[in-house]
């Protein structure tokens, strides 16, 4: 019957497409986006993230970049809180992406400071030498478009002050890029309740550093800490590091948990094995002289 | 009675503009593989992997893929209907707009502009055109069927159809969006909803460009080739509508463990494992139709091909809704081997079915017969060898990353730094790319075997009996 009659076909076959379509993706929007899952905190992005949004987009981060956390116990130690609906509200489009060449971007806001990504940025693999990322330097050459910018925030149907579009004024495409990265994740505030609370007496299990364990110590301070601190432990980034400061339980906590607001980021998920490493080799590097 | 005069120039010119942006996509797959082992070889602001690999996609989806679609379903609708094209004019308009579309595609997509959605990168001036450019090409075919000589329509017709709406539902639909200025958009939907209708889109996608158009070529090609009829007309029937009435439901696979509401996600899980049903009743279908015919795998280099890209078929619709599977997503989605996954279907499934009917059409659209056998049995072999390269290595990578991204120790901590990690993929990123250069060889032989024949081809005096297969 419908092999002889095309019409017939072409109706029944988007009948068929369409009962599907209707209820995994027409039906969905009763659910997502409504007030239920709204969270308070979100808010837009400013002109300026918007701005770094459209770059990230442009140069199509999101093909080595994903943007969402799933709830697995090794991915939330990895990347930080499961994602949540409510906090993608303001996003088109969304920017999930589908393949991590590099890792998840969702929660990288508030984990290092601004000179941490400007630095990164520029050459990434100063910082990560066998990093597949290649440098962003040449984003600083050009600059943004505050009209073009008002046209993007009306048709967005976010709030901008013409103070926030003046600002735009002098910054470069490099600014927008970080302002945006330190934007996504840190809606909510995850970084306080993720940290770990160190229970039991703390031991240090490595009292007598020998000149053989530095060595092996140092490649996992060169590895994680050398990018902020400097390979000597000179600073740059963060600050010089003198271990004669601190007992061995407060550097231990203190790269363990980090310093959320001071762009320090938490090494927890390194374990504590390691960080006790690194601890004792900060703690004994500047004593006498480079090698105990 | 007098045979119908049919439109052959026009197949002619869209195998050729196929081939061309065949090429250019396997080339661009190879350039963004050195690109992830070798960073150097960036050149900013336009020839960077970030914006090279939507090139990589979009010319094999669109101008490889949907260009063999233009060629064949305009050879196929004419002879199945025994009547010749509704309007020549028009699918010469087709031709151009299509070559216009790639290429403006191309250029604004290498000057940054973009949507940033997986194979719908292209921003909304160019998404008008193809809008326009399907309807041409819809109104065509059916204008073409509806005034058929042959009452009965054979199964080719209606994938084709299906395919023709399909595509324009989905495409139309994800393309929603709100526009700031000529070359930026921001989509009509966000967040959460605007993942789901994205992947609602980028799986029937592949349902509508990627496995229906392929069946269509199937049905009409293995049968023409082997001289013998397809095995079950039954079968076919059920696989057909079960096929498009299931697809539609499973995009969410692609969002397992995201934010997208759990009964969708559960839902698409559960038709995605369903979907084994219809896609192997294909499978059996082509392989039943085969029976008494082995003996041509060995002497017909387009059963070879014909047979080996129904097997890449048969296996990605195993594995596809294994990936579906939430623990088995939670393990490998976003590492690399979904990138193995997709490559068997494009190169295995689309590229070798692609092949077949080339192999098929020139020798007929030219009159001539085929330059070089041997040179067509080495293109199988290139291609064969060169995918499984590229899909065994990155299958073992992918399944190595998801260990090493998963493995924790005692204390509840993560083993490997993502760092440690990535370096491991290095390896296998050089295979990949040693598989994907193995695989271009083979189209550059084909290419120039189709050259060769065009030009130097034994003229046929027709009907054509060939080891090909007959008329
Ligand atoms: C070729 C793939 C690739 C592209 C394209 C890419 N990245 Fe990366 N990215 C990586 C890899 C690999 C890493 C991990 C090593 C490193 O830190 O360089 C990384 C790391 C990062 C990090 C640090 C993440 C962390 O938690 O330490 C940020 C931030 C980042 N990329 C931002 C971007 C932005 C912004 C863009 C687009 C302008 C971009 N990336 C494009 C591969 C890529
Ligand atoms: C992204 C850059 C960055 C990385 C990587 C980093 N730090 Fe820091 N670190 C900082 C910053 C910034 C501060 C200053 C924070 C403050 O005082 O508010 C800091 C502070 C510190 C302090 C306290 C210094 C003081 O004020 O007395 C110690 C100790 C320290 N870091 C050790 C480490 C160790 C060990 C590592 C490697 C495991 C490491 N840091 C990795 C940026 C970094
Ligand atoms: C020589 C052959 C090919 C090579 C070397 C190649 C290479 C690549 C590479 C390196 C990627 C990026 C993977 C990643 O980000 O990890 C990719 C992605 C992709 N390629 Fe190819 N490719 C080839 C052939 C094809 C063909 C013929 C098609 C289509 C008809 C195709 C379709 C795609 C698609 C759809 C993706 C996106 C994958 C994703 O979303 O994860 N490729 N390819
Ligand atoms: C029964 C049939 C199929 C099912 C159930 C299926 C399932 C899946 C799943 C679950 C994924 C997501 C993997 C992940 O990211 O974790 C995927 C990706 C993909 N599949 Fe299949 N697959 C099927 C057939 C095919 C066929 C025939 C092709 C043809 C080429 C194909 C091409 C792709 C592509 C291009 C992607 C990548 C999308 C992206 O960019 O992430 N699939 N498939």
């Amino acid at each position: 019957m419908w092999e002889k009659k095309p019409l017939l076909l072409i109706a029944l076959a988007t009948a068929a497409i369409l009962v599907g379509t209707t209820i995994t993706m027409v039906l969905p929007f009763a659910w997502v986006n409504t007030e239920t899952d709204r969270i308070a905190s979100v808010t837009p992005y400013t002109p300026l993230q918007q701005e770094g949004r459209d770059i990230y987009i442009r140069e199509g981060c999101n093909n080595c970049h994903t943007q969402t956390i799933r709830p697995l116990v090794t991915e939330v130690l990895r990347y930080g809180d499961y994602s949540k609906s409510g906090e993608f509200v303001y996003d088109r489009p969304f920017l999930w992406g589908s393949k991590r060449t590099g890792p998840d971007l969702a929660r990288i806001g508030g984990k290092y400071p601004d000179a941490w990504h400007y630095k990164h940025m520029d050459s990434p693999r100063s910082m990560v030498p066998k990093s597949n990322m290649y440098d962003y330097a040449w984003l600083r050459k050009s600059t943004l478009d505050p009209v073009m910018s008002e046209r993007k925030m009306k048709v967005l149907g976010f709030p901008y002050t013409q103070e926030q579009l003046a600002q735009l004024k002098g910054k470069n495409e490099l600014d927008a890029v970080v302002a945006y990265l330190q934007k996504l994740g840190s809606d909510i505030a995850w970084r306080k309740a993720a940290e770990v609370t160190i229970v039991g007496e703390l031991k240090n299990p490595y009292p007598d550093t020998a000149h053989r364990s530095m060595e092996e110590w140092e490649v996992i301070y060169s590895e994680h800490c050398a990018a902020c601190h400097g390979g000597h432990l000179e600073g740059e980034i963060g600050p010089h590091l003198d271990g004669a400061n601190y007992t061995d339980e407060e550097l231990f906590s203190l790269i363990f948990n980090g310093i959320p607001d001071g762009g320090m980021p938490a090494f927890s998920s390194l374990g504590t094995n390691k960080v006790w490493k690194i601890t004792n080799f900060v703690k004994y590097y500047v004593q006498g002289e480079d090698h105990p | 009675m007098e045979k119908p005069v049919y439109n052959t120039d026009i197949v002619r010119s869209f195998v050729h503009w196929s081939l061309l942006w065949g090429l250019v996509a396997i080339l661009v797959g190879v350039i963004v593989s050195l690109q992830m082992v070798e960073p150097d070889l960036n050149f900013p602001p336009y020839l960077t992997f970030g914006r090279l690999r939507p090139i990589h996609t979009n010319a094999g989806i669109y101008g490889w893929g949907v260009g063999v679609i233009f060629a064949t379903f305009i050879y196929m609708v004419q002879r199945l209907c025994k009547t010749p094209l509704w309007s020549n004019k028009l699918a010469k308009f087709q031709l151009w707009f299509f070559n216009a579309t790639i290429i403006a595609s191309a250029i604004t997509l290498l000057l940054g502009y973009t949507t940033s959605k997986e194979y719908h990168e292209m921003e909304w001036p160019i998404d008008v055109m193809v809008v326009i450019l399907w309807v041409v090409f819809a109104v065509n075919i059916l204008m073409t069927i509806l005034k058929r000589q042959e009452e009965q329509m054979y199964i080719s017709l209606w994938y084709m159809m299906a395919a023709l709406v399909g595509v324009a539902i989905l495409y139309l639909v994800n393309a929603a969006a709100l526009p700031v200025s000529l070359f930026k958009s921001y989509s009509a939907y966000a967040g959460t909803n605007d993942a789901n209708v994205h992947w609602w889109f980028g799986h029937n996608a592949v349902a509508m460009a990627l496995t229906a158009p392929p069946l269509a070529m199937f049905y009409y090609f293995l049968p023409k080739t082997t001289g013998v009829p397809i095995y079950s007309h039954r079968l076919s029937i059920i696989a057909f509508w079960s096929l498009i009435f299931m697809y539609l439901w499973t995009g969410a696979h692609h969002l397992l463990w995201t934010p997208v509401p759990d009964w969708v996600q559960t839902l698409a899980m559960a038709f995605s494992v369903m979907l084994i049903a219809p896609s192997w009743g294909s499978v059996f279908n082509g392989y039943l139709s085969m029976n008494g015919q082995w003996h041509q795998m060995k002497e017909n280099y387009l059963v070879k091909f014909l047979i080996i890209g129904l097997t890449f078929y048969g296996l990605q619709t195993l594995q596809g809704p294994m990936q579906a599977i939430r623990s088995f997503s939670a393990f490998i989605h976003y590492t690399d081997w979904v990138p193995a996954h997709i490559h068997m279907g494009t190169m295995g499934w689309v590229s070798m079915i692609s092949y077949a009917s080339i192999y098929y059409l020139v020798p007929r659209i030219y009159g001539r017969e085929l330059y070089s056998v041997p040179l067509a049995n080495m293109h199988f072999w290139l291609t064969l060898v060169g995918q499984l390269v590229w899909s065994i290595s990155l299958w073992v990578a992918g399944v190595l990353q998801a260990g090493m991204w998963n493995a924790t120790n005692s204390d509840g901590s993560l083993t490997y730094t993502f760092m440690e990690t990535m370096v491991e993929m290095y390896p296998y990123w050089w295979a990949r790319a040693a598989g994907g250069f193995i695989f271009f060889l083979g189209i550059i032989i084909f290419i120039y075997n189709l050259f060769m024949t065009v030009r130097k081809g034994k003229d046929v005096v027709a009907p054509i009996v060939t080891a090909a297969g007959r008329n």
